[in-house]
Formats: C-alpha cells, structure tokens, sequence
C-alpha cells in the first residue's frame, strides 16, 4: 500500500518521467493504430516498427548524437521508406501485401542489427544505450526524452482531431475520398507519417520486438466495447495509457521487473477481458446468447409435446407426466427435468397431484410454437414448392426463431389457413 | 452500332484498360446524354465494372481518356458522385447509417472542418429519399444487403450531383429496395439528373432504362433502349468473346507487352488538336 501511495505521489522524478513517458506512448500508439486497424494494416505497424532501427543507427553513425529528435528523424525516414516499398512491392509484382510485409521487415531488421553491431564494436564513447530500440528500456528515459514524446503525442492528438472526418473515411471507404475530390495521397502520407512517428517513440520504451502490441492491441480490445468510431479512439488510447502506468508501477514496486514487456503484459490482460466479457460481442455474451437459445428450443419443444397430447386427449389442460412427455418425443432424461423446471419457473406449466398440466400463458405459448410450425410448414410447400413428406425437419427449427412480425407476414402472406400440409389445424390464440 | 445524344454527359474516348497488363477493354468510343438513366449492360466479366472505374479515375487507362460534361473529370467532380458496389467496404465497421451519409458531405472546402447543419439536413432527406430514415442511428453492420446498398445511394444524394454512376445496385436486393430505387430513379430523372448503372440483367434492363450501352470487353452498342434491343446485337453481346481478341489478351499479359505505344495514347481531352 505504502509502495502505491510512493509511486503515485511522483516524489521520485525519474519514476515521474517514466511514468508519464509510457503512459504517453500508449495513448500515441493505441490513437493512430486504431486507424491502423481498421484498415486491416494492424501488421504494417510491426513492419515500420523493425524497420526503423537502421534509420537510428544510420542517423547516430552520421552524428554521433544520441537527442531524441535526431534519432527519431532517422526513425522517420527509414520507417517511411519501408512504408513505401511495401505498397511499391505490391503495386508492382505479384507479391501479395503480407509477403511484401515479411519482405521488408526482415530485411530492414537485418540492415539493422547489423548497423548497431558495427557501432559496439566500432568503440565509439558514447555508443552506450542504442541496443535499448531492440527491446525497449523505458528506465532509462530522461526528461529530455520525455519532452519530445509528449510533443509526439500533442501532435497526433492534434491532427487526428483536426482531420478525424477523413481519416474516418479513409478507413471505411477511401476509393469515395478519392472520388469525392479529397487529396486522399496527401491524407494517407499524414497517417502514415503519424504512425511512423508513434512507432519510432513507442519502440525506445518496449523495443522494436514489442512494438507491434502496442498498435494493434488497444483498438483489438476497445472493439469489442463500442461500435463508434470517437468512442473507440477513447478507449483504445485510455487502455494504452492504463498499461504504461501499470507497467511502470510493476517495474516500480519489483526491481529488476523491465517495464516495456510488463506494459505490454498488461495490454494483453485488457484485451483477454475485453475478448471475454465485453457485452454484445464478448465471448461470454455470445455463448449466454447460445445457452439461452438451447433453453428457449428445448422449452418451446416440451410445450409443443404437451399440446400434441391436448390434441389426442381433446382437452385443453390435460394432466400429464414425464412418460406421457416421453412417448410423444424421446427428450434425454436430464434434459426434460431440466425444461420442466425452466417452464414451472415461468409458470408456464403447474404441478397437480399427480403430474403436471399447461397454465393459461402455457397453453397460449404452447398454441403459439404449434402455430408458428404449422404455418412454416404451409409456407415451404406453398412458397418453396418443398413435398410434404420433406418438410418437418426445417420446420422444427425455424419455429423458434420466428418473431411476431414474421409471424404476421407469414399470416398475411399465406391468408390466414385453417389446416397445414399435414391436414392438422392450425391453432390461433 | 455507336448512336451520338445531343446533349453529352459522359464522352469516352477510345478508351482501352488492362488489369496486370491484360485488356479487359478494347477502344471503347461512345457517349452519353444527359438527363437519362443508362444501363451499361453486358455479361459476367465484360469489363463493366472496369469502365466505371475508369470513367471515375479508379484506374488509368492504357489510352484513350474521359470527358464529363466536356470537361475533365477533376474540373468537374462536384457534380459527380459514384455508388460502388457494397461489398468493396467492410459493413463492420464502426459507424451508423447516419455516419455514412454524412460521409457524401466531404469535400474538400471542407477538410480540417466539422460538419455543418446544413450537411446534417442534407444527409437527412437523402436517407428520406431512399426510406432509410428511421434507421438512421443503426449500426451499419445490423443492415440487410439492401438497407447497405439504400444508405451508399443516399451517401451519393448527399453530394448533390448532376451525373450518377452507380455499380450493380440492384444485386441481391429485396423487393422493397428494387422499388425504392426505381422510384428514387425516376425522380432523379424528372429533376435533369443523368443516372448511369452497371446491370447485368437483361430482362429487366430494358424495362429500367432509356439508354443502353452494351459491353463484351468492346463496344457492342449504345443508342436508345428500342434501336439496343435487337436479337442480333443482344447475340452479339451475350454470345461470348471474340476468341482471337480474349487470345491477344493473354499473349499480351504472357509476354509483358506494352498495351499501346507510347505515341497512340490519346490521353489528352478536347481542345487539343488530335487526329481522329
């Protein structure tokens, strides 16, 4: 606790300029590799990402300078120039995009490795540090460095806000921006140049290797949340920025725990969860939608059986049990006791001394699914032209899923029949 | 048969283009009235598509240009507006119906600008237009295929053009949309407006149209509705490519050959003294 209250008081100026440092490259990082996402470019990201070590290296090896605006003006050009010659690759061969993608990652990444190579051996004084772009040291960012990435970040804040109508269309459509007289080159080098330049910050806190999870990551997981375009901006950019502060915290309180690859373990647990519980598209919703559509065949089936009972009996409420069930249709076992309870705790069947009969809302609902088979069926053979004999299984599912405006269509359409196919009647409420 | 309108809203000019150097159309010449609606009709592969595009700088042509309105298509493109087909975008993206529309407000006096009132009242009666107002906070990846193809027409009345071009608008739509659009259609007509679509269906093509073009990699047609419709040119388009042209096609694409010398492009517009 103590440790928490330490590091949020920030009387420790490094663990300020750290703090603040990733927390600004997340949000950087998430900001413009959400359009990336959405552009179905999420790997150009780890690309541009291995391709801009030469550019550092080539950029110290002529200045011997380590500033953070001299190495990142590096990272620019030579980022940029592989973003060129993967769409220039494509463009002109036959490669397809990812195989252009692999192309130049791997060699820009082998130019790379074999720059800073030369350079530690070389023996030059100050070379110390510049291994930190292959796996990121966040510790070590100075308050210079922290200066040039939040004038990193004020600028991407500034032009996605500025040009957010276009990007947008650039990421839906961006054949209409060129159509509607946008200079959509002009557009698309302003985004790629802000990603560049989100990327050649991001890598000095995670590194090059790890640098691709902080672009896709954020958007991948603020998906699942929301289906607008500002509100996705916002939570990909916040969950970027929970990270870096998670991650420094981690490193804070565990020494000797690298923060790059914490941040981005906390990404990851961000984007599980989303992946997982987020309503509507999450994992779980969608299984608690399967699971309620499971129960909703199974009830609808009980109630159906009880009515094909009522109708051999010729009563309304026949009092019923299990093996009466049973002999209309073979329910598994647990799966009967299972539908019963479902439906006695909707009141849609009551107990009697012996065995169980359908309620008032039962045997509506009960008329309801019959009804809505019966009327399938009549439509397959009149609309579909299926034979009689073919028609039941289909029916047996889609009684389910029709829905009362359906059911009317069906009703107008087919003129409101007495009988089905099958010469049964069709039940009306 | 290559029949000239009065008045002319599109000019294609010797128009030849290649996907991966391989034709897909050869020398197409003819040009379009205004204020009508065209069918460009042709079977699967005739090259349909292509021309759209190329007639909306999508693509370069080999040779040959584009006029519209006798201009070229930059001086012009505020009176352009193009419905590609839908299935070019991902419809899960994260958008409302309203959002797309909105999106035929870009122009670029606009750029760095938000979207005015007026964008908003005119994106609100193009979705009216099309009877996709009250859907016009739903998400588009809820949409049926024609509630899509509905919002990208009213996308395209957003920009309050005076010459449409539209991709297959009437593929894999129900009922209601086909109706839709061909009131929409005739009411565009009635205002002056030019309307150009892509079509593959020839029952209905002449039904639908004033004006035809029929296309099968070259220029079987254009004229009006009742001069197009003859069994023998209708054979001629439907009854399969040339085999000698679609086998030049592929030599050239085989061997990397230019599609044309450098000095027989044609690429320049009117005004300029050309030979003919």
């Amino acid at each position: 606790m103590n440790e928490l209250l330490e590091f949020l008081s920030f009387s420790n100026p490094n663990v300020r300029v750290v703090t603040f440092g990733t927390m600004y490259i997340g949000m950087s990082a998430a900001m413009v590799g959400s359009f990336a996402f959405l552009r179905k470019r999420s790997l150009i990201g780890d690309a541009i990402a291995h391709a801009i070590l030469p550019g550092i290296a080539i950029s110290f090896m002529l200045t011997q300078s380590k500033s953070p605006y001299i190495l990142m003006f590096g990272a620019l050009v030579s980022g940029w120039a592989a973003m060129l010659l993967i769409e220039a690759i494509t463009k002109h061969s036959k490669l397809k995009p990812d195989t252009a993608i692999g192309l130049v990652l791997s060699v820009f990444f082998g130019v790379g490795i074999l720059l800073l190579t030369h350079i530690q051996h070389s023996g030059a004084g100050n070379q110390a540090g510049l291994d930190q772009f292959l796996f990121g040291k966040a510790a070590s960012m100075t308050q210079d460095d922290l200066i040039a990435y939040s004038v990193v970040a004020a600028i991407l804040l500034i032009t996605v806000f500025l040009l957010f109508k276009e990007f947008k269309l650039l990421s839906f459509n961006a054949e209409f921006a060129q159509i509607s007289g946008l200079p959509v080159r002009s557009l698309q080098f302003v985004l790629s140049s802000i990603t560049v330049l989100a990327i050649a910050t991001g890598i000095q806190a995670v590194g090059v290797v790890l640098m691709a999870a902080l672009i896709i990551t954020p958007a991948a997981a603020a998906r699942s949340w929301t289906e607008n375009l500002v509100k996705l901006l916002f939570i990909a950019g916040f969950a970027g920025m929970l990270s870096g502060f998670v991650g420094s915290y981690i490193s804070f309180t565990a020494p000797n725990m690298p923060t790059g690859p914490w941040i981005v373990m906390s990404l990851s647990a961000i984007a599980v969860i989303s992946l997982v519980f987020a309503p509507k598209r999450g994992l779980w919703s969608k299984m608690k939608r399967q699971r309620e559509n499971r129960e909703k065949i199974l009830t609808e089936n009980i109630l159906k059986a009880i009515y094909h009972l009522s109708e051999r009996r010729a009563t309304d409420f026949p009092v019923i049990d299990e093996e009466d069930l049973m002999e209309v249709r073979r329910f598994p076992e647990d799966e009967l006791r299972k539908g019963l309870r479902l439906l006695k705790k909707r009141f849609l069947i009551l107990r009697q001394a012996e065995g169980f009969r359908l309620s008032e809302e039962g045997l509506t609902e009960a008329k309801r699914v019959v009804r809505l088979h019966r009327l399938w069926e009549m439509y397959l053979t009149q609309r579909m032209r299926l034979k009689a004999d073919h028609i039941h299984p289909n029916a047996e599912t889609i009684e389910h899923i029709i829905n009362p405006e359906i059911e009317e269509e069906l009703l107008r359409e087919l003129g409101y029949p007495d009988k089905d196919p099958h010469e049964s009647p069709i039940p009306y409420k | 048969m290559d029949i000239r309108p009065e008045k002319t809203a599109i000019e294609v000019h010797n128009l030849t283009a290649s996907y991966n150097r391989k034709p897909v159309l050869w020398d197409i010449d003819f040009s379009l009235p205004q204020g009508q609606l065209i069918g460009i009709v042709g079977p699967n592969g005739s090259g349909k598509t292509t021309l759209l595009r190329n007639m909306m700088g999508l693509m370069e042509p080999d040779s040959g240009y584009v006029n519209m309105f006798g201009k070229k298509l930059d001086e012009v493109r505020e009176r352009v507006s193009y419905v590609p087909q839908r299935e070019t975008v991902d419809w899960d993206f994260p958008a409302n119906v309203m959002d797309v529309v909105l999106m035929g407000c870009y122009r670029k006096s606009n750029l760095f600008k938000r979207l005015t009132k007026k964008d908003r009242d005119i994106a609100t009666e193009a979705l009216e237009k099309v009877n996709m107002l009250p859907y016009a906070n739903r998400q588009i990846s809820q949409l049926s295929g024609g509630q899509q193809q509905r919002v990208f027409i009213a996308r395209s009345l957003a920009q309050q053009a005076d010459l449409y071009l539209m991709d297959e608008p009437f593929v894999g739509v129900d009922a209601a949309t086909e109706e839709s659009i061909l009131n929409l259609l005739s009411e565009m007509k009635k205002e002056g407006k030019t309307v150009v679509i892509v079509h593959h269906d020839l029952q209905t093509a002449y039904e639908y149209f004033d004006w035809i073009v029929l296309l099968n990699t070259r220029l079987v047609a254009s004229g009006p509705k009742s001069e197009v419709f003859d069994t023998d040119l209708l054979q001629e388009a439907y009854g399969g490519r040339l085999t000698v042209l679609s086998r030049i096609g592929d030599l050239m694409a085989k061997k990397n050959f230019p599609v044309r010398e450098s000095e027989f492009k044609e690429k320049e517009g009117p005004g300029d003294e050309r030979a003919s």
